[in-house]
């Protein structure tokens, strides 16, 4: 079974299934199809996922290598450490979720050309992408990775978004270009650094390379740029609250839930493993804006009177504990940190799909003022949300509160007065949480003059597999935890750090 | 019973019988039936809530006694359940440490837990004089009343104890701190379980950050401990921390006693009490007076290890609880609410426990004996404000009651049982606990044994008045209200058999655990192996003089209030009163001070953000991006459909692109 290119199929299933769901006649048949075809390549990930050895020495697995453009040191090489197998069954799982919650999006316009096909097809296509740009060990494969999702992303909030569509689209394609650019320049810049060749490109030939000092910064700044915006973290933050706002809810889900992870894997991935001194000469500052992000997106968030702002600002705060873990640098901190992104993927996606659910049965108002005692209207959805709500504030028992967890504990190993500030964070994610559902949910039973349903059966499976991954993390993390340690210990070895000791450790102690 | 056979043998080798998790799953999976079985449980739902939480008394019971027939340096046993958080240089295993102070609150959890299930299955029911008629529309209170209404109550009674129960069994700080947030969950969904009421709403919410703000000191306080030790679980903290440095483990204890003063509502962050009020009231007397609110004091205890070696940690525990035991006494002279003023005793009682616990060794032991024995008094007491409710419509101003003691029996029985105990006359439960107390804090050198001691006294005395107060205001003195407005009626015997359970407790509890023919006390006997007991000093008054002193402040209180309000008429609307009245009326002005200080500047920083962000920082990004967005429309244009300017294009990247790789070589 080892010969198996498992990633390329992975890529390739949504892609031919994107392909045959833009021509299906029937926009009934194009969402089943389109379901299914999610559902398939789940299922040929944990296959995938079934390879991966936990014990093996080799940074990579699942490995594939391929010349692709010589003359450029190209190449087509595919391989997942524990970290990017993690985010890519993150989001093989969420995909089918996210399909299966905007089922109604187009409701009424389905005989409006081939709209449907279209919506479905686009985001199989961003799945390929997915896919791809976690699993690349090339650098320029990466970002030829990169730049595609933005493709299918821009028509998805562009011509299927809500008011403020075009905007939305754009401001979010001009933010990731321009990110882009700068990463280019380094990308390229990096080759001629590298020792060249026909695969120049490729990580692990890049990997403890000598790179002048001064250059190694500028490179470092040029990929920490795009990151940064992607990721996004303040101040190049202000493209997501519009993408989120404007765009449906679903494609919110892929966008913060999953893609905006590329952001802080590719910290990972290349900041941190390409230009070691470089990232520890950063850390100062990256710490810094990291410790920002996370309290003024929390209280950006509890300014939000729109739900889906709202949600993309609580995004913005936990991005900012994902960059306080991953720059720690520390075993604890940097598990922490690889684990928050696979929680925060699933957390985010509840939220703005069971807020979608509110906002579907609201008739498309999102403000939170048009809601209100909605607790006694629809209590099973309501209490999805406060599920969903006690995850983002990182509630222990569900999974957000191990990673969470971790990143403060391995940050205060070595940067207690960053953890230390950071710390007000988990009081106002319970403010903007809990009052948020206090506006929305609490209060007398409004008059609506209408019969609203209560949670429906497809909206249960959509919210099932979601709330099963906050206990299932929560209580037995290891699950995760097992494939991500290995390749969070490389990646420092790579760096050249080690965890502090305890400093009050009795002498002679194990511990 | 072959699990008692494995457990013996499993204890053996110091590990605790394996059946012990489910003492946390029973209430967990009832929990789960209840809000996952939607309506189809609402009949049988309370019954089985009921069933599973006396399930986890019961299972506890083997577990005591095998304990009790074990060497006291063996009581200790624990039971790892599986790898938790394996992360890096980070590995900590879930597990169970059962020693005498857990199973004391494991004991306490899960009978007066289970009792007071049994008391709101008659407390949530509908009451008989709200007969339904056809075409009737229920009020927000009736339809609280529910069947599936009263299932959601339930399930989150059963999930207050599955927390609760691993709050204190949990053998480290992390999983301590599942079962501690998880409590503050359920009390904030018990607040808020009338949140239909916005009011009660904003409650619900106040708990829950308040407590947040606690703990962030938990949280902390471990992150310090591994960074220092290397290890967060009991044994590991324990092991280091004779060893530390002081200045690491002061640190460590201040942050504990921050996460201990928000759970237990102790000064500065106590004003998120009063409010949970609230809630039902089997909430207000299980979560908010028996068992939750008190796991502050369970913290400190259980980190002795650490406030051992932490002489100013330790001093701030005793000083806070001094602090709040006076606060908490003085609020609680002005509040008419029967509830509110309950309350603040609450807060205050448990001011003695800390104080306790803040004087080391020679407190520990008192701290968790005042707990045990306040756990059956006070949560007697709210039982019986419940039924006092419960017969006169829901009314809690203490104004509109007197006389009731002719109509409830039962209850003013009962709640005089406890208010003897709280009093702490003799032989009540309150009197052994209390005074131990009173005496430890009058132990030591210079002034602090007259202040902390002192506090203590006076404490006592604020308390037999207020208390007193409350007694005579709702059961005794002229009726002030009317026949026709409220039928008062005795609760029915769900509700009365757990209020006479729990007044029997208030009578003898402390009696027994303070048993005083024997040569030590038999909870501090019980408790020694764990927290350790003793002083090098004595007190610094005679003991029989302290007890005659706390006697003397306790017959004046009570003599005061008799004076006030039994001879004298309670005005049915309350005077305007001193500054004094009015200041502990508004909880002294603490909401005003928070107001000033956190919240209006909070309201204004993130409103100024919010500003900032929209014109500031999006402003200059937006400004660039209105420069590309034009530069894009005049870009638009030359999307013109040809071919050739395609070309063109692409080729002008591509002559940039090789450009840019030319400059870079």
């Amino acid at each position: 079974m080892s010969n198996v290119p498992w990633l390329t199929v992975l890529g390739l299933i949504p892609l031919v299934g994107a392909l045959v769901v833009a021509f299906l006649p029937s926009a009934e048949t194009a969402k089943r199809a389109a379901l299914g075809i999610s559902l398939v390549t789940l299922l040929v990930g944990i296959g995938a996922a079934s390879q991966f050895e936990i014990g093996s020495g080799e940074q990579f697995q699942l490995t594939e290598q391929h010349s692709w453009i010589p003359q450029f040191g190209v190449s087509y090489a595919l391989g997942v450490d524990g970290i990017a197998l993690t985010l890519i069954l993150m989001a093989l799982v969420l995909t089918p979720v996210t399909l299966l919650a905007a089922w109604n999006d187009l409701e009424g316009e389905a005989a409006a050309g081939r709209r449907v096909q279209t919506y479905y097809a686009l985001m199989l296509v961003l799945l390929t992408f997915m896919v791809g740009v976690f699993a690349a060990t090339d650098v320029f494969l990466f970002y030829v990775f990169f730049e595609a999702m933005l493709i299918p992303v821009y028509f998805l909030i562009g011509s299927f978004g809500g008011a403020r569509r075009q905007y939305a689209a754009v401001k979010f394609l001009l933010f990731s270009l321009l990110g882009g650019l700068i990463m280019l320049v380094a990308v390229i810049a990096l080759y001629f650094v590298g020792p060249g060749g026909a695969d120049g490109f490729l990580v692990s030939n890049l990997t403890g390379i000598d790179i002048d000092p001064t250059t190694a910064k500028w490179l470092f700044v040029g990929f920490f740029i795009a990151f940064a915006i992607k990721a996004p973290m303040w101040p190049v933050h202000t493209w997501l609250p519009d993408a989120a706002a404007a765009a449906r809810p679903a494609t919110a889900v892929l966008l913060v839930g999953i893609l905006d992870k590329v952001g802080t894997y590719g910290m990972i991935r290349f900041c941190l493993q390409l230009f070691p001194e470089a990232s520890v000469w950063a850390t100062p500052v990256v710490l810094t804006l990291a410790v920002i992000s996370i309290l003024y997106g929390a209280i950006l968030a509890i300014a939000q009177s729109d739900l889906m702002r709202l949600i993309a600002f609580t995004s913005i705060s936990h991005f900012g504990f994902i960059v306080l873990g991953i720059f720690a640098m520390t075993t604890v901190g940097g598990a922490g940190a690889s684990l928050y992104m696979i929680n925060h993927g699933f957390s985010t996606a509840a939220l703005f799909l069971v807020a979608a659910m509110f906002v579907y049965r609201n008739h498309g108002r999102q403000h939170i003022e048009d809601f209100g005692g909605w607790q006694r209207v629809t209590p099973g959805l309501a209490g999805v949300f406060l599920v969903a709500g006690l995850s983002a504030l990182a509630l222990p028992g569900l999974s957000s509160f191990v990673s969470e967890f971790l990143v403060f504990v391995g940050t205060y190993q070595r940067y207690p007065v960053a953890a230390l500030l950071a710390l007000p964070g988990v009081v106002l994610a319970a403010v903007y949480i809990l009052w948020m559902y206090k506006r929305s949910m609490t209060g007398p039973r409004p008059d609506l003059g209408r019969v609203v349903p209560d949670i429906t059966l497809r909206e249960k499976l959509v919210v099932a597999p979601l709330i099963a991954a906050f206990l299932i993390l929560g209580f037995f993390p290891k699950l995760a935890l097992d494939v991500i340690n290995p390749a969070v210990e490389k990646t420092l070895v790579h760096v050249g750090v080690e965890d502090p000791a305890p400093s009050q450790a009795p002498l002679g102690s194990e511990r | 019973m072959t699990f008692l056979a494995t457990a013996s043998a499993a204890e053996a080798a110091g590990a605790a019988p394996a059946f012990v998790w489910l003492l946390i799953a029973l209430p967990l999976l009832g929990a789960a039936i209840l809000l996952l079985g939607g309506r189809k449980t609402d009949s049988f739902g309370p019954l089985l809530a009921t069933g599973l939480s006396w399930a986890s008394f019961v299972l506890a019971i083997p577990l005591l006694i095998s304990m009790m027939g074990r060497a006291p340096e063996e009581r200790a046993v624990e039971h790892v359940l599986y790898s938790w958080i394996p992360a890096g240089s980070f590995q900590l295993d879930a597990g169970i440490l059962l020693d005498p102070l857990s199973i004391s609150f494991v004991l306490l959890i899960t009978f007066v837990g289970s009792l007071i299930h049994v008391y709101s299955l008659g407390y949530m029911k509908d009451d008989p004089s709200h007969v339904r008629r056809p075409g009737h529309t229920l009020t927000a209170w009736e339809e609280s009343r529910e069947p599936s209404e009263r299932r959601r109550f339930f399930a989150y009674l059963n999930l207050f104890i599955a927390a609760m129960l691993l709050l204190v069994l949990a053998n480290s700080y992390p999983l301590l701190f599942v079962g501690w947030e998880g409590v503050g969950l359920a009390s904030y969904l018990l607040i808020g379980f009338w949140n239909h009421n916005p009011a009660y709403a904003t409650a619900a919410n106040k708990a829950f950050i308040v407590n947040r703000i606690g703990d962030m000191g938990v949280i902390a306080a471990i992150m310090a401990m591994f960074a220092a030790f290397g290890a967060v679980d009991y044994a590991g903290v324990s092991a280091a921390a004779g060893e530390a440095s002081t200045g690491v483990l002061v640190f460590i204890g201040l942050l504990l006693l921050l996460g201990a003063t928000g759970k237990s509502a102790q000064f500065p962050l106590q004003s998120w009490l009063g409010d949970a009020m609230a809630g039902p009231t089997p909430v207000s007397a299980l979560i908010h007076a028996a068992t939750m609110v008190t796991a502050g004091v369970y913290l400190i205890v259980r980190s002795a290890p650490i406030f051992d070696n932490a002489p100013t940690a330790q001093t701030a525990v005793a000083v806070i609880g001094a602090i709040t035991l006076i606060y908490g006494a003085i609020v609680g002279m002005a509040k008419d609410d029967i509830k509110k003023a309950l309350a603040a005793s609450t807060m205050s009682q448990i001011g003695y426990m800390m104080l306790a616990a803040g004087l080391g060794p020679a407190g520990y032991a008192y701290a968790i004996f005042h707990l045990l024995t306040h756990g059956f008094f006070k949560a007697g007491m709210f039982l019986g404000a419940g039924s006092v409710m419960h017969g006169m419509k829901d009314e809690v101003n203490m104004r509109r009651f007197g006389g009731l003691s002719t109509f409830m029996k039962v209850t003013w029985v009962t709640f005089g049982l406890g208010w003897l105990a709280i009093l702490g006359v003799p032989p009540f439960s309150g009197f052994w606990s209390k005074d131990a107390i009173i005496e430890t804090a009058f132990m030591g050198e210079g002034i602090r044994p007259w202040l902390l001691g002192g506090a203590a006294l006076v404490g006592a005395g604020i308390t037999a008045f207020y208390m007193s107060r409350l007694f005579f205001m709702t059961f005794h003195g002229r009726a002030r209200w009317s026949e026709e407005d409220y039928h008062p009626h005795e609760a029915p015997a769900t509700m009365t058999i757990p209020m006479i359970v729990l007044a029997a407790g208030s009578a003898l509890l402390g009696l027994v655990l303070a048993w005083p023919f024997a040569e030590t006390k038999p909870i501090v006997a019980w408790l020694r192996p764990v927290v350790g007991y003793g002083s090098d000093s004595e007190p610094v008054l005679a003991i029989p003089v302290i007890i005659a002193l706390t006697l003397i402040f306790v017959a004046l209180g009570v003599a005061v209030a008799y004076l006030k309000y039994l001879k004298e008429d309670v005005p049915a609307v309350a005077p305007v009163g001193s500054w004094a009245t009015q200041a502990a009326r508004a909880d002294l002005y603490q909401e005003e001070v928070n107001r000033t200080l956190f919240e209006q500047p909070g309201v204004a920083l993130t409103r100024g953000l919010d500003f900032g962000d929209r014109s500031g920082v999006d402003g200059s990004i937006s400004g660039f991006a209105t420069w590309i967005g034009d530069l894009s429309s005049r870009l638009r244009r030359i999307q013109n459909g040809f071919a050739r300017s395609y070309a063109l294009t692409m080729l002008a990247g591509v002559v940039l692109f090789l450009g840019a790789v030319w400059v870079v070589q």
